[in-house]
């Protein structure tokens, strides 16, 4: 069983919110929500340590699973992620995603952190580096104004050969 | 270990026209920097400060380049802070874009990106400062274009 707690932050993403803590913890963790501005991935997680964590795509196959590492709402939820959804992704060893939800005045700081166990090159972090932003942003549109905003990403060329060449050398074995 | 860098994205459901008035209007600036504004006209070459609401400078510089609604290039230099200070000049760009959206799920949005770096080695302090604030001002920034309104004051 690998020790996801001493994985390495390599991207770290922080917005402020107009919203309560309660507020952003349920857009977090509700898949009505998670519909509407994480490009249409609804989440399905079991509210406790330990527990099974998913992103599914609209038609219910899987596209991220994990386990949850922390589940301490409205503060903190973190969990163990594997991109199954994608081809040669689910070879890559799993990292995780924290996020942190704290006050700032009369909003709230999210901080999502996304750590991984290896040196993984920056063409894969790419993938995330792009992501992030746009699925926060939007998070953060649907909290304040009750509308998405539904950006349109594909995945970087350079990532998906990043990742092929990942996956044939293993270099996390190393 | 590579050069401290911060970079920095995020969409705004706004044009690219609004995004540029409220990055270049100093009375705009106030609203979503927390009282702090700017002084320039925003022009190749012109002088650029950013100033405290009690009237002390914050940071000084110049106008490198300036693309209405696509680019803005500022070089930068902390004034308040004597270790920052003396990290010399940065640089920070500030790109704008159209982003692709699906049109039935929200509309349009610019995509606001943020690069900040410093001239010379090192500058791992004024990284680290700027690295705090730009979250803070750029989220108070999407909330007074998408809501009218700011997020938080300081």
């Amino acid at each position: 069983m690998i020790d996801a707690t001493t994985f390495k932050p390599k991207t770290v993403y922080v917005t402020y919110i107009a919203a309560t803590p309660d507020r952003v913890w349920q857009a977090l963790t509700d898949p009505v929500f998670t519909r509407q501005y994480f490009f249409g991935f609804a989440v399905d997680v079991e509210p406790k340590k330990g527990g099974a964590f998913f992103l599914r795509y609209p038609d219910g196959r899987v596209h991220i699973s994990g386990k949850v590492m922390e589940w301490s709402p409205p503060r903190r939820f973190s969990c163990t992620w594997l991109v199954e959804g994608m081809k040669e992704f689910g070879e890559l060893p799993e990292c995780s995603v924290a996020y942190d939800i704290e006050r700032a005045g009369e909003a709230v700081k999210l901080t999502m952190t996304e750590s991984h166990s290896w040196e993984v090159p920056d063409a894969i972090l790419a993938g995330g580096r792009s992501g992030w932003p746009a699925i926060l942003s939007s998070l953060k549109s649907v909290l304040e104004t009750g509308t998405p905003l539904s950006i349109k990403m594909e995945p970087p060329k350079e990532m998906m050969d990043a990742v092929q060449q990942a996956v044939a050398g293993k270099p996390w074995l190393k | 270990m590579s050069k401290p860098k911060f970079v920095y994205v995020t969409y705004i459901r706004t044009t690219p026209e609004k995004l540029w008035a409220a990055l270049t209007d100093p009375q705009t600036i106030r609203k979503f920097w927390f009282g702090i504004t700017a002084e320039s006209d925003f022009k190749p070459g012109s002088p650029w400060c950013l100033k405290f609401e009690d009237g002390r400078t914050a940071d000084t510089g110049e106008i490198l380049e300036a693309v209405p609604h696509k680019r803005l290039v500022i070089r930068w230099r902390n004034e308040f802070k004597p270790e920052l200070k003396a990290e010399g000049y940065s640089r920070c760009t500030m790109e704008i874009e159209m982003a692709d959206y699906y049109p039935d799920f929200g509309g349009k949005a610019a995509k606001l990106t943020i690069h900040h770096e410093v001239e010379g080695e090192g500058g791992g302090r004024f990284i680290d400062a700027v690295s705090g604030g730009w979250p803070k001002v750029l989220s108070n920034l999407k909330s007074l274009l998408e809501t009218g309104d700011v997020a938080f004051q300081r």
